[in-house]
């Protein structure tokens, strides 16, 4: 095999595996130093993920689909894990055949890819064999059977309105028990999405979620787009992480076309998805403290979130970053007065969130209500694969920012706060260990701003290339991969927003918990619904 | 206790002041394009590296027909980076009755290699569109906007106006401004309006999104649910046109193909502004 660019961390692991492996991998293809792409036949997958799992200490990010009969005659599944310690990715690819459309479930061995392995049977129309609970997740169970990612299925086919039913929840059960449904419409103002609770008087037996409720096709709307309309869906995909979501885009297009923004416009990128980080922080501390009824926090709160809007819009035109990211950079430079009230958010917010931290530790009913409530326990987070904040208070210590270094994070350290109680005191804690650091590195940023190109022209990337693009949003790892077409356009683009990950670990937290106490364990996960349906 | 007090007291009255002091804008904001007709020489290039085809052309032999329709305008910038014909104001407040007053028109006359000759005819509703935005309540500060809304509102729902808001297939940005609403800072509760959690104690939708195929019955039981009087504002291009998603095999797009709408509020998402003059003019139509 050839070892030709592959990075000299990666190297090792791939000599290894060609050892353990021998014969059994069709092609090696590097693309990029730190993404390395082995073809193999399906009987592969198991010990392939469990081998680089439990010696090196990978984990399995995400497990998709793509529809290469045009190309191929086959289906493709993509099983790409993330080597941190070693900063690359590793994915293995393996051919399905449209004669025998089917697929052996993994989920046995790793939980955590449990959905995008139902995922891809309602999308792409390939059975699973051998998976523990096989029913739809991505398509209600209404739908007719339409596999919409695959490429004979048009984009615009008009589906007969909902009838029939949604979802068959599972029953459960016994003396006492009984069923508390709630949505999709829920009682605030947020995102529909259906939790069925199962309980014996006060505690939650078992939790089940219907989700996909604002499922918009977005994936397969990505192959029709031509690529730089991709940036603007993107931004679409979760409103509280326009950025980093657009950001992710325009990194996997740019490893795709083999370039690089410019250092300015890539400091840049860090101010924002700090920003972007920052504002959503702050509101979540508030909502926690809202959910417990302490509201007078909350006031504070959405107060300094207000702040930092305001500066979001001064700097990039609107009030969530949306505009601001661009293929080969970002679209708007800041000039000495943006940069003047950018410093004072940062010296505005320091004591500001300083004193908003104390109200809240200061008061003693709150802290009641937060500690031991919702506990996800390590070793649960770790078979989940759960990630970000959730994962972090759960002593699951990754951070793209740290260990797949993107946008300009390769010139800071970054220190990634680890916790391990995994209660919501302890989200929160996350969260307020990373307003603090996000404070600092927008100041190191600007401090450390250089001069030059705000953008590079990307021109028509030419067809068939592949590439993940990642970026560590505020919520968690963001991932989206590329397959290009010809024309400028996309073949296949998957997007992997970290709620698809952490909802499995929200029913896990709330067990044994109090009904009444859900809301606020919930905010402590705050997934997006958006980012999971697409 | 005495922290929370302190710190209320030291914080002081955050709330919006308006007219007493400036209304909050920055020199770099966003809001609705305006487009010089006469002028625009060119409409292709704008078309092509629009999002969402709120600048479109369609030409048949000797002349280009050009809309632009704001409804679908997501404030990216894009057409005006490219085209000097067209300039990013700073207006957000866009919102409107009528679904065509959001849609321009225009016709020209084309040259051999496909530039505008001139202007033929329109651009229709344009003129209205100014109207819709400045006769109404455009300049108006937050605080009287608010007061205005009060005082309609309690003639028409006897004391104030309550709102469901439903999210029918959104990414959750325009949620983001809804809930800003109820900051301090733009404090809507002290204008009689309260965001309610059933729509039985509604009297106004508030609905973003594109309407998802999984959403549609939901919207419609929501709607079916509230009251009447009641009233509709769709919020964002996606509820208003169904935006970058538009109608496809997952979305049924603009909120007005699933329930009838009586105002449109175009943005991406609308800010708080935005959101509060949206909400007057729908009190407006029915007072
Ligand atoms: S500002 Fe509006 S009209 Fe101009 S390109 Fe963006 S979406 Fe299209």
């Amino acid at each position: 095999m050839n070892l030709f660019g592959v990075s000299s961390e990666l190297r090792p692991v791939v000599e290894d595996l060609n050892r353990r492996f021998e014969g059994r991998f069709d092609a090696l293809v590097t693309p990029r130093l730190n993404e390395v792409y082995f073809h193999a036949a399906m009987d592969l997958v198991p010990g392939f993920c469990a081998h680089l799992c439990r010696k090196w200490k990978a984990r399995l990010m995400t497990v998709f689909a793509d529809d290469a009969r045009a190309g191929h005659g086959v289906f493709h599944l993509y099983y790409a894990l993330v080597l941190d310690d070693l900063h690359g990715l590793l994915v293995l690819r393996v051919p399905v055949s449209p004669e025998t459309p089917e697929f052996a479930a993994l989920t046995n061995a790793i939980p955590a890819v449990n959905w995008q392995e139902r995922e891809i049977q309602d999308w792409f129309g390939l059975k699973l064999i051998g998976h523990p609970n096989p029913r739809r997740c991505a398509l209600h169970d209404d739908w007719p059977a339409v596999h919409p990612l695959r490429k004979d299925f048009n984009l615009d086919t008009v589906l007969p309105p909902f009838q029939g039913e949604r979802h068959k929840f599972r029953p459960v059960e016994g003396e006492g028990v009984f069923q508390v449904p709630v949505g999709p419409v829920h009682a605030g103002i947020i995102e529909p999405g259906h939790f069925l609770f199962s309980v014996a008087g006060e505690p939650v037996l078992y939790l089940q979620l219907r989700l996909f409720y604002v499922h918009k096709g977005t994936e397969k709307l990505f192959e029709r787009l031509p690529i730089p309309h991709g940036v603007r869906l993107a931004e679409s995909i979760s409103g509280d992480s326009s950025f980093a979501h657009a950001t992710a885009f325009c990194h996997a297009i740019e490893r795709a076309a083999g370039a690089q923004a410019p250092q300015r416009a890539r400091m840049l990128r860090s101010v924002c998805l700090e920003l972007e980080r920052l504002y959503n922080h702050v509101a979540d501390v508030g909502a926690i403290c809202t959910d417990v009824a302490f509201v007078t926090a909350n006031m504070h709160a959405m107060r300094l979130k207000e702040q930092i809007l305001r500066v979001n819009e001064h700097l990039t035109g609107n009030r969530l970053l949306r505009g601001m990211a661009c293929l080969g950079g970002v679209r708007f430079d800041w000039d000495a007065d943006q940069i003047k009230r950018l410093n004072g958010l940062v010296n505005d917010l320091r004591p500001e969130f300083d004193s908003l931290v104390q109200l809240v530790e200061g008061s003693s009913s709150t802290l009641d209500r937060l500690d031991t409530t919702g506990i996800l326990k390590p070793e649960v987070a770790r078979d989940l694969g759960v990630v970000g904040i959730a994962g972090r208070a759960s002593g699951f210590a990754h951070d793209l920012r740290r260990d797949l270094p993107h946008a300009a994070y390769d010139q800071v350290r970054i220190r990634v706060p680890v916790h391990q109680v995994g209660d919501v005191r302890h989200r929160l804690q996350v969260r307020v260990d990373e307003v603090r650091e996000s404070l600092a590195l927008i100041q190191t940023f600007i401090a450390k701003l250089p001069g030059g190109p705000l953008r590079i022209e990307i021109g028509e990337v030419p067809p068939d290339r592949v590439a993940f693009g990642y970026v560590e949003g505020w919520r968690g790892e963001i991932f989206h991969w590329i397959r290009t077409a010809p024309n400028n356009r996309l073949a296949r683009c998957r997007v992997k927003d970290p709620s698809l990950q952490n909802w499995p670990a929200l029913s896990e937290a709330v067990l044994d918990n109090i009904v009444p106490d859900f809301p606020v364990i919930n905010k402590s996960f705050n997934l997006s619904y958006s980012g999971t349906d697409r | 206790m005495p922290g929370i007090l302190t710190k209320s007291l030291s914080t002081g009255i955050v709330t919006t002041r308006y007219p007493d002091t400036p209304a909050h804008a920055s020199p770099h904001t966003r809001g609705r394009p305006e487009i010089d007709w006469p002028k625009w020489n060119d409409a292709r290039s704008a078309a092509a590296v629009c999002p969402t085809a709120a600048i479109a052309c369609n030409d048949a032999a000797q002349t280009r027909t050009v809309t632009f329709d704001l409804a679908k305008c997501v404030f990216c910038g894009l057409c005006a980076d490219t085209d000097k014909a067209i300039r990013m104001s700073n207006v957000c407040e866009c919102a409107a009755r009528h679904r065509n007053r959001l849609v321009a028109t225009a016709q020209y006359g084309l040259n051999e290699d496909g530039t505008h000759r001139q202007l033929i005819a329109g651009p229709d509703a344009a003129t209205a569109m100014h109207d819709a935005v400045s006769s109404a309540t455009r300049n108006d500060s937050i605080e009287s906007l608010g007061r205005q809304i009060q005082s309609r509102a309690a003639r028409l729902f006897g004391r104030s106006l309550h709102i469901r808001e439903v999210d029918a297939g959104s990414c959750n940005g325009c949620e983001i401004e809804i809930v800003g609403l109820t900051s301090p800072v733009y404090d809507i509760e002290r204008f009689g309006i309260h965001f309610v959690a059933s729509p039985r104690h509604a009297d106004m939708l508030l609905v973003t999104g594109p309407v998802t195929r999984n959403m549609e019955l939901a919207l419609k039981k929501t709607y079916d649910a509230t009251p009447e009087p009641r009233l509709v504002v769709a919020v964002g291009a996606c509820g208003c046109s169904g935006g970058i998603f538009g109608v496809n095999y997952a979305t049924r797009g603009a909120v007005d193909t699933v329930i009838p709408v009586d105002v449109y509020i175009p943005g991406c998402p609308p800010n708080p502004q935005a959101l509060l003059h949206g909400i007057l003019m729908a009190i407006e139509r029915t007072a």
